[in-house]
Parts: structure tokens; sequence; C-alpha cells
């Protein structure tokens, strides 16, 4: 008698506190700071901007065109991040898949798809050797992958000049046209349905009548898919969990029998892969390789990564948050050019937004961790 | 020894270069049993933890396993012999859920080939209903382990470890980071577990812990044992005498004793 009411009274006393949790739980995922931050960017700058044409078909894709790019990099930056790891390889990584491309295809005589792949092959076993060494080393990762920084600019600078003679490698858009797999990464999508609302009068024409915005770029539908794989792993694979227990607690997963060192190996070769793809779409975008394509990429991979929810110490985030980490990125380097403000200012606002995101994200680990 | 016996270890010795570490160790472990094994710090405690499960090779000496003698190449090879060891890092990840930590490194999996996702709705109601069994009431089984309490962290590492089909557990220190009502949850959970048939082997330094749950009590000096007595030829007060130097103890009272002397003489 007594038990059945204390039970009864139990229950509704835990229907109470679901409610409450449901909040909370909202309250502490990764991506809230992120998805705050992209609505205010964005309230921002339909006030400061939103006559300007920023936010015209084509204004719209061409910032989603500058926070797709770097969202593909920072969607690996988190992934790997999450796992307790960082790779400052990523830019240098971006260069060096470039010429892998742009060499073997214009002075080799390859076909381009095959140089598309040997550019993969290259990311896989660049990003193998990042991870074997910090896992067999117990190096940290920011040491390793700097050194690898230096190794791949130089290497790609060094081999571009000796095969080529010079620093660049135009000549690839001739390529593109025939080639099975390079619609991939540089085909416009939906051109058709910008045909349609250009005729219906809905966007800007060009003078001949085609639409100033002939499409949504690749990389967008990259980054979309991206990221919904990504988040697919994390939340619902038995790997996803992996990579939250190798970053969480690397001994604590050994001793349960998480295999640690074949994770962290495997999300180094995602970093270095994501790079590769966002070096396919540049390069076949703009039909040319160059040594310095993807300079300082892995700091702003990072900032995406960081900003969107992703503790540096690992085991905590989200591909989501970093997806709109991206887009917070590119909406304002974008955006700002339709503003008044000095474009000098970008930087100061990206360091601002990255402080303000790590006191945000250590705040919400304190409510994570220690809330009782 | 009878059937009863599931893990035996057999003048297990244990050497880091010139440094002995482990000498002649013999213990063994029966089923619904808890076997204290006492020592103070740098008796080799450590050492025999991970000697027993698998992390150290012993140089000498010899596990035997359900009457089976087998050598142990890694921790892996002690779980699968259910020989689980439950260690002072408990080996959660405050971050992560309790779900996700209660079956981290075995995700129960549904769907097929490459679909094949980790089942979390399975994955909660398991984690929920085995904290319930315990009396530590999960609200939401998706919330971190960060917030619950050490001694609840230290029951769901156990509760882990049993339903993971461990037959002995090695339980090392677990009550050292309690308080007095938390040590008991956990002390009380871990008589449970043995009678429902599992082999315990509680590691400690504390005696007012071991006492009251421990069915043998074995005393570890610098890395010799001092014998295996059962509960009924020792009491609590031999029992902390013996553990790291008796006389040591008798020592500190007689200092004491002069310091509260002193101290009176003074006022």
């Amino acid at each position: 008698m007594s038990t059945k009411s204390q039970s009864i009274d139990r229950k509704s006393q835990d229907e109470r506190l679901r409610r409450v949790s449901k909040l909370k739980k909202l309250l502490n995922r990764p991506e809230l700071g992120a998805l705050g931050g992209s609505i205010l960017v964005f309230i921002f700058f339909g006030i400061i901007a939103g006559d300007s044409g920023m936010f015209s078909a084509y204004g719209t894709l061409n910032f989603l065109e500058v926070s797709s790019n770097l969202g593909i990099i920072a969607i690996g930056a988190a992934m790997l991040m999450i796992g307790g790891e960082f790779d400052l390889s990523v830019g240098s990584m971006i260069g060096f898949a470039g010429i892998c491309i742009a060499i073997p295809a214009i002075y080799w005589g390859w076909p381009l798809w095959s140089s598309i792949l040997f550019a993969f092959s290259m990311a896989v076993l660049i990003g193998y050797a990042n991870g074997i060494l910090v896992v067999r080393t117990g190096l940290p990762s920011f040491i390793v992958t700097l050194a690898m920084l230096f190794i791949l600019r130089g290497a790609t600078l060094a081999l571009t000049r000796l095969i080529t003679g010079r620093t660049q490698v135009p000549g690839l858009r001739v390529l593109i046209e025939n080639d099975p797999i390079a619609w991939i990464f540089s085909a416009d999508v939906f051109s058709g349905l910008f045909v349609w609302l250009g005729s219906l009068g809905l966007i800007a024409l060009r003078q001949d009548g085609t639409p100033l915005a002939t499409g949504v770029p690749t990389s967008v539908i990259w980054w979309i898919g991206l990221t919904i794989f990504a988040t697919w792993i994390l939340m619902k694979t038995r790997y996803g969990n992996w990579i939250f227990a190798s970053g969480g607690d690397k001994l604590g997963a050994r001793n349960v029998g998480v295999p640690v060192a074949r994770v962290k190996i495997s999300l180094f070769i995602g970093t270095a892969v994501c790079a590769t793809i966002y070096a396919c779409v540049q390069v076949l975008d703009a039909g040319s390789a160059d040594t310095m394509r993807g300079f300082l990429k892995e700091l702003e991979a990072i900032v995406a990564a960081v900003v969107g929810g992703c503790l540096l110490t690992g085991g905590y985030g989200s591909a989501i948050g970093a997806a709109f980490g991206a887009l917070i990125f590119g909406t304002v380097s974008m955006g700002i050019y339709y503003t008044d403000v000095d474009t000098d200012w970008f930087k100061v606002f990206l360091g601002a937004m990255m402080l303000i995101a790590v006191i945000f994200n250590n705040f919400v680990r304190r409510r994570v961790t220690e809330n009782k | 020894m009878n059937t009863d016996t599931i893990v035996e270890f057999n003048n297990i010795s244990k050497f880091f270069g010139s440094v002995i570490a482990l000498k002649n160790v013999t213990m063994h472990v029966k089923k619904g049993e808890i076997m204290c094994l006492l020592g103070d710090n740098g008796a080799g405690k450590s050492t025999l933890i991970k000697t027993l499960s698998g992390v150290h090779k012993p140089n000498e000496g010899e596990i035997i396993v359900e009457g089976k003698k087998t050598t142990f190449d890694s921790p892996r090879d002690a779980l699968d012999l259910g020989i689980a060891t439950v260690y002072q890092d408990l080996a959660l990840v405050s971050l992560m859920s309790v779900t996700r930590n209660f079956f981290m490194g075995r995700e129960p999996m549904k769907g097929f080939g490459l679909f094949k996702v980790f089942d979390i709705e399975k994955a909660n109601a398991v984690a929920a209903e085995r904290m319930g069994q315990i009396g530590i009431d999960v609200r939401d089984p998706s919330q971190a382990v960060g917030t619950m309490s050490g001694g609840e962290r230290q029951c769901l590492a156990i509760s882990r470890a049993i339903y993971f089909g461990a037959k002995v557990l090695i339980l090392d220190e677990p009550t050292s980071a309690l308080g007095v009502h938390q040590a008991s949850v956990v002390l009380k959970y871990i008589v449970k577990a043995a009678s429902e048939g599992l082999g315990v082997i509680l590691i400690t330094h504390n005696v007012h812990h071991a006492y009251p749950v421990g069915d043998r009590f074995t005393i570890l000096n610098r890395g010799k044992s001092m014998g295996t007595y059962p509960k009924k030829d020792l009491s609590r007060e031999k029992l902390l005498s013996m553990m790291a130097g008796g006389e040591e103890l008798d020592k500190l009272e007689v200092e004491l004793k002069e310091m509260d002397r002193i101290s009176k003489f003074n006022n």
C-alpha cells in the first residue's frame, strides 16, 4: 500500500524532472552557441545590409560558397577535435592535393579522374602518417602536425618548381569538360531551377538573359552532405561512440576495449581527405593549382570547429556546430563587403568571436559535468 | 581445490629489473566470495592487480581459471575469461552520457551490413534498468556521467562489468575516494554482487571497509603475502596490526600519548 503510493509519487516527480531536463538538454547541446551566433549574424546583416543585395540569390550563394568551402574542412577538423587531436597540416594538405591533381594531369598526361584519385590516395597516406606518428610517439598532435604543415608546404613548393619551373599550374579547365568524375566537384546544381526562377523574374539576370546566379555550387552540397554524414556517424554508430570515448579519456577507453589508436588514425585520414575535397573544389573551379592554396586554412577550420562547440580538450562537440561555425565565418567574411565597415576589421571580429566561443564552451562543459 | 574456485594464482612473482615487486604470492577466489587483498601503499597491490588483469605478465607462477592453466597476454584475454577489473579511474568518460559509457567499446547494434547502427534506444533502456536495480535512479540515461556522484560512478563501473559477463570482479580501491555514506552504498552493492555468485577480489588499504564485507583476507607487505585468513580467525584489530607494520601504529600511539601529555603539561 505504502509502496504503491510511493511509486506513484516517484513517477509524477519523475515527469516533472523530465520536463526541466529537456530544456537543460537543449542548453547543453554543443551546437547551441553556433546556432545562436548564426541567428545573431543574420539579424545583424539583415538590418545593416538587408537591401544591399547580400540576400539576393547571387549574394546568398556567394556567402554560402565561402561558408561551404570552410565547412568541408571544418567538419573533418571537428571530428578530429572530438577525438582529442588537432591537425594543423590541413592548409598545407590543400596546397599539396592541388598540385597532386594538376601536375599529373597537365605534365604527365594522366586523365583528370586518375589524378584526382591519386590526390585522394596521397591524402590517405599523409593522414595515416600523421596519425601513426601521433599514436606511436605519444607526442602532442599539435607539434607533429605543425611539422607536417611545414614539410608539406615546402614539398609542394619545391616539387612544383622542380617539375614545372613555377609555382602555379594553370590549364585544367579544358580537361574538366570531358572528365567522368570532375563534375562531382565543379558542376552547378539545380541550374535549371535558377533559369526558371530567372525567367519568372524572381532573380537577377545578366544582359544576355541568363541568371546571374547560375546554380548551387557543388561545394554547398558537399558541405551539407558531409555534415549529415558526420552527424550520423557521431550520434548513430559504434565508431561515433568510440570517437567521443577516445577524445574524452583515451586510457579509460582503451581499458574497456575501444581501439583508440585506430580511431585516431582514421580521423587524421578524415581531415586529410576533407582537405583534398576542398582542394578538388577549388582547383577545378579555378582551373589551376597554386602552391599557396589553403594557406592558414587549418586555423580557420579550428576556429569554425571551436565556435561550433568543440572542446579543445576533446570528447565533446558536434558536426552540426562546426557547419554553423563555418556559416558564421562565411557570412561575416562576405557580408562585411556589403556594409560600410572596413574589411580590415574582419580578423578582429574573427578573433573576438573565437574568444567568446571558447569562454562559452568552457561554461557549457562545466554545466555538463558538474551540475548535480 | 573444490569446484567453486574460479581463479587461482599460484606463486606469482614479478620483477622489474632488479626490483622484486611481487614474490610468491598465492591466492584464489571462489564463487560468491569476497576476497580482500589488503596492503599499505607500496605493498605491491597495484602490480598484483595488473598481473591479475593481464596488463603485466608474471615472471614466475601460474594462473588457473576454472581448473585450466592459462596465461594472459593482454587485458582482453583476462576479460574473455570473465575476469573484469574496475580500476581506480573507473574507465568512465565524464563528458559522455551514462548510456554511452555503459556500452563504451561494446555497443549493441541493430540493422544490417553497412547500415548497422548503434541501438541507442536499447542501450538507454538497459542502462536505466541496470542502474535502477542497484537503487540509482538515473533520471535520464543520456545525462553526462560527470553529473553523478563518486559512489554512483563506482556502481556504474561495477554494474557495467557484471552486465558484460564478469565472473570475477577485481575492484581496485573502490571506496578510497568516497565519503562514509557513498562508501557504504558501494560496499552494499559489492556484497549483493557476490551473493549472486560472483567472485570478488577487493583491493583496499582500508580495514574498516574490508572487514565487514570480506570472507577471507590476504595481507600483502613489501611484495610478499603474509598469508590468507578466513574472517573467523581474524579480529579487526589483528588485521589492522598485520597491515604494514602493526609496530608502526603502536609506535604512533605511544608518540601521540606523549604529545597529549606534553600539551596537557603546557596548559
